[in-house]
């Protein structure tokens, strides 16, 4: 149907009497196949039907144009801080032709695209890997762990990891429960808007991250949008935060808890944190990844559970209210207990502690030795008992683990304010 | 009109919800709650690169704020939230516009993300897309061909400038709109008005479109032979398109005169440096008020010299002139209220030996000509340059620009014509398929035109040729045609919704706020004679007031309800008997007395021919045997 035709070359597609003349376009995967698109020279794109149409090649496609941005120059004075790549785009570059979407990640591509944060430090780029943010996996989060200490260990000043929204919320908490004896910042962030568009959150964020990164913060933490407003980013601590909206740029909450601190002009940090200070740090990659998050239901069924109990090591329920889960999963809970495996309980309303003493049946749970997850949140509980699970695999030990805030992910006091 | 040339670009909202999201159109007076102030960041372009003039603006702090009226704007506005699927209703009325012109629909419609940083799209970008290519209208003098037809979303609405910041409110942001774009066809300023007339008709023709101020906005393309494409916006009046072409005309004839003239002279651009001079001293005890005053605050007078222009920048009075344009230049740029220069001087209270110690303070030779900026020395400085770089242009004749229309037809310099905007695919939407049976039923259910409608009018509904022609102009003829339907006068209806709306408009009522509701419910009141059509002026004027309440409520309130036959035959029989000895008397004769007597009471209530036929049946009744019991 289009013969010797490609991608970029000019094209003309005769039809009906009709013809149509403009740069052969990538079809879009949401599109059907009887249409090709075309750039017309006005700059805009059409479909063209083609099943009954001639198609002619005009002229190849133009060589793309690549330019070589010149190495930034930056103040000695400033910190030097690194900054991972592991998806998303931070910069990126669009062809106009094509519309495809090419990410930048050299120090030199993000100074050009993002020239203030010459002023916030000296900026060492390094691409770990570049995918999407649902494809991310417990070997990824070991790998991120062991390069971010890597460089800690090393010139940094502190890191930022550059990492797609969805799953940011596990990687960072992983990072936070994995980086033993942390000394120094890591900043997890991300953009809800792509970079492409001139409204994008993107190089706010990273300019407020690289501050925290400056900062005297020795924590993991999330800094993204704190409101709908270009205004300020909140700083959030890895093991308290969520990503609570689909799209908007405030997405991400801390839950439980409020956040560390927000950044503005300057970064301002409240309530009690981990300082910055001297000493090694130590990435401890351990990791069962034989656990499951299991969420609980009205109608759901017990051969789900019975399932998880025979293939994991541990069981991270998201139980109803406070902690509770109906009578048709007890048995597997039972049988979880006799195999070894751990159950924590967590709670789908997100907010709140649980607590399994108040009603019959988070007693019975308790008696079926279920470990209350406190006020920890579901994915960080999974997260956490992945951790623990490398570390032991003892059920007094898991438990005594488990009940005892490692990361900050337990807070001791619920505080009023926390939820909003 | 030799080598005038001119095209349309003519932009209507359409009177669906919004392009992407399910917010309804409509505009919001007060100021909302919500704002959010944000930041839209210069791009790399395709090569690269940033716009250094844009990111520099950026970096000195240029913030939107953008206020957010909740029910009519929602997260895809505030460009949280990706764009819905098109609205199938806005491409629908779009395609049925293309079709009426005459254009090709496109087989697949694509959106794109024009970049538009002035902080009117939350986006950064706007979407558009062409629907359609290929039209044309027909004019007396021929086809003016439509190239492209685009449905796009209208920007955001702005409400104010604070220094750096603009305002913007979010209600305008994502109505459907469709560009039209003509070629450079049309070469008379009549033909011109012809086309925009034609085009505003067919639009309207649809039904599906907005109407009243602000939502169709026409901009005209105008060059003459050797001139260049100068694009006028903000054309409100019709009826002034050929006048505003004319004089854009007039003015790129002069303007090439200036060119040519100064060519003579030997002028180039080297010759045009900016060594501004500073003649405050000449001015220290000058009459000028208004340069005593710039002084007095701490202002300075600077002067440059245009080397060859004297003569050529134009007295006071003589339109148009190049001062014009330096002066526009320097306001736009640099924010000055105003410039003097050599060929208007002495005037303005500026004496004729300031204006000699100037041109000696600068060394004029005799056909040189000198520009004087009375303001602080920054402000001042950046209007020269303004006027500088303006009279390096004149050297070369017209420049392509923007400028916006003025009441009195004449133009202002508003901005350098853009040039071609950096467009990429939009990736958040599929491509919308225009297949054979959406167009095969949009044909089929095209709307009849204005002439054919105003033709099947006279003969339907027997109006008068200017009656028919007012009520299919009208916004509300296809409220005109169901009314008449369920049984109306057309006669009737047709005056109430063109002269009595027009009178009662013109005494100041808001009875555009009626909605057709209230007309379907007045004229049943009417049918059920509930309500007389003496008395629809005074309900119209009620509704007017408070749109939200029901006739039958007005009717009540204004006492003009509750008289039905029963109640007017028994006031008839009253007026009778009270009067029974003048109705013996006057006989058959008493009828008219009688009805003076009635229609004091029942006027604007109920219909005199109905009480005059109550008032006879009764009369007689009561002549022949008196009233029973």
């Amino acid at each position: 149907m289009l013969g010797e035709a490609r991608v970029g070359d000019r094209i003309r597609v005769l039809k009906g009497g009709r013809s149509y003349e403009g740069i052969l376009m990538p079809r879009s995967e949401l599109g059907d196949d009887r249409h090709v698109v075309i750039k017309l020279d006005n700059g805009y794109n059409i479909g063209v039907e083609v099943s009954n149409a001639r198609v002619e090649r005009l002229a190849p496609a133009e060589e793309p144009y690549s330019r070589a941005f010149p190495e930034p120059e930056f103040s000695p004075e400033k910190p030097e801080i690194t900054i991972l790549g592991t998806g998303g785009t931070i910069a990126s570059k669009i062809d106009y032709k094509t519309g495809a979407v090419h990410p930048s990640f050299t120090a030199a591509e993000i100074i050009n695209a993002v020239p203030e944060l010459a002023d916030v430090a000296r900026v060492k780029t390094k691409l770990l890997f570049n995918i999407l943010s649902e494809n991310m996996t417990p070997e990824h989060w070991k790998k991120i762990a062991s390069e971010v200490a890597k460089e800690l260990n090393g010139d940094a000043y502190g890191v930022v990891v550059a990492h797609g929204t969805d799953t940011m919320s596990f990687t960072a908490s992983a990072l936070a429960f994995m980086l033993k004896n942390l000394t120094k910042p890591v900043i997890f962030v991300g953009s809800q808007r792509s970079s492409d568009r001139p409204s994008s959150d993107a190089a706010l964020n990273l300019i407020a991250a690289a501050k925290v990164a400056c900062s005297e913060l020795a924590e993991v933490v999330v800094v993204m949008h704190a409101q709908s407003s270009d205004t300020t980013c909140a700083i959030h601590r890895a093991t308290k935060v969520r990503k609570m909206h689909s799209s908007r740029r405030d997405a991400f909450k801390s839950i439980n808890a409020l956040p560390l601190g927000e950044v503005g002009e300057d970064v301002r940090l409240f309530g009690s944190y981990r300082r910055r200070s001297e000493g090694e740090v130590y990435a401890d990659t351990r990791l069962e990844e034989r656990v499951a998050l299991f969420k609980v239901y009205p109608g759901v069924s017990e051969e789900l559970l019975e399932y998880c109990v025979d293939r994991y090591k541990g069981i991270v329920l998201e139980g109803t209210g406070l902690g509770h889960v109906p009578e048709n999963l007890l048995p597997a809970i039972e049988r979880a207990r006799e195999e070894g495996v751990a159950v924590v309980m967590t709670t789908t309303t997100l907010y709140g502690r649980v607590d399994m003493k108040v009603y019959s049946t988070g007693r019975r749970l308790l008696n079926l030795g279920v470990i209350p997850g406190e006020d920890m949140l579901p994915e960080v509980a999974y997260v956490k008992l992945m951790h623990v699970l490398g570390i032991t695999q003892n059920y007094e030990e898991v438990r005594g683990l488990m009940l005892r805030s490692l990361a900050g992910e337990i807070t001791e006091r619920s505080l009023a304010d926390a939820f909003y | 009109m030799e080598g005038l040339r001119v095209g349309f670009e003519i932009h209507q909202q359409l009177a669906t919800r919004k392009l992407f999201c399910n917010c309804e159109s409509e505009l919001r007076e007060e100021e909302p709650e919500l704002k959010i102030l944000r930041r839209l960041r210069p791009t790399q372009s395709e090569l690269g690169e940033i716009d250094r003039a844009a990111l520099e603006e950026y970096l000195k702090g240029r913030c939107y704020e953008y206020e957010v009226p909740g029910d009519v704007s929602c997260l895809v506005e505030m460009d949280e939230e990706p764009p819905h699927n098109v609205n199938i209703d806005a491409v629908k009325a779009a395609l049925e516009v293309a079709l009426l012109l005459n254009a090709q629909p496109v087989d697949e419609i694509h959106f794109m993300r024009k970049i538009v940083i002035d902080g009117s799209n939350t986006s950064g970008f706007q979407r558009t897309a062409v629907i359609a290519m290929d039209g044309y209208v027909k004019t007396a003098k021929g086809k003016v061909r439509i190239p492209t037809i685009c449905l796009e979303e209208e920007a955001a609405r702005k409400i104010r400038e604070e220094g750096s910041k603009t305002v913007y409110r979010l209600d305008r942001l994502g109505i459907p709109l469709i560009e039209i774009s003509t070629s450079p066809d049309i070469t008379s300023p009549e033909e011109a008005r012809e086309v925009a007339l034609k085009i505003g008709e067919i639009l309207r023709a649809t039904g599906k479109v907005k109407r009243g101020i602000g939502t169709i906005r026409q901009d005209i393309n105008v060059s003459i032979a050797g001139g260049a494409r100068v694009e006028i916006k903000g054309v409100q009046d019709l009826n002034l398109i050929p006048k505003i072409i004319e004089k854009e005309a007039e003015r790129q004839r002069k303007l090439i005169e200036i060119a040519q003239e100064l060519k003579r002279r030997g002028v180039e651009e080297v010759h045009l440096e900016f060594s501004p001079v500073d003649v405050s001293e000449i001015f220290a005890s000058t009459e000028s008020k208004l340069v005593a005053k710039v002084m007095k605050r701490g202002g300075v007078v600077l002067a440059v010299k245009l080397p060859g222009f004297r003569g050529l920048i134009g007295g006071a009075k003589e339109e148009p002139r190049l001062g014009s344009e330096l002066a526009q230049y320097a306001r736009i740029k640099a924010g000055v209220g105003g410039i003097f220069h050599s060929d208007e001087l002495p005037s303005y209270g500026i004496s004729a030996s300031e204006v000699e110690a100037v041109a000696d303070k600068l060394s004029l030779s005799e056909i040189d000509a000198f520009v004087l900026v009375a303001e602080e020395r920054e402000k001042a400085l950046k209007a020269l340059q303004a006027v500088l770089e303006r009279a390096k242009l004149a050297l070369k004749g017209v420049p392509e620009e923007t400028r916006v229309a003025q009441s009195d037809a004449t133009t202002r310099y508003m901005r350098p014509l853009p040039g071609a905007a950096r467009m990429y695919p939009e990736t958040d939407l599929a491509p919308f398929v225009v297949d054979e049976k959406l167009i095969a039923e949009l044909r089929a259910s095209l709307p009849e035109l204005y002439e054919e409608k105003i033709a099947r009018f006279l003969k339907q509904y027997n109006l008068s040729q200017e009656l028919a022609t007012q009520v299919v102009k009208s916004e509300r003829a296809q409220l005109f045609e169901e009314l008449v339907a369920s049984g109306a006068s057309p006669k009737l209806v047709a005056t109430t919704l063109v002269s009595t709306l027009r009178e009662l408009r013109r005494e100041g009522y808001a009875v555009e706020n009626i909605k057709d509701e209230r007309f379907r419910e007045m004229f049943a009141l009417v049918a059920e004679q509930k309500l007389a059509k003496e008395a629809i002026p005074e309900v119209i004027k009620a509704l007017s007031r408070t749109p939200e309440r029901s006739c039958e409520e007005i009717l009540a309130e204004l006492g003009l309800k509750g008289f039905s036959e029963a109640d007017v035959r028994g006031l008839v029989r009253r007026v009778i008997k009270e009067r029974a000895e003048f109705v013996r008397e006057r006989g058959e004769g008493a009828v008219k007395p009688l009805m003076g007597v009635l229609m004091k009471e029942l006027r604007g209530r109920v219909e005199g021919r109905v009480v005059m036929k109550i008032l006879e049946e009764e009369l007689r009744g009561y002549l022949k045997d008196g009233f029973q019991g």
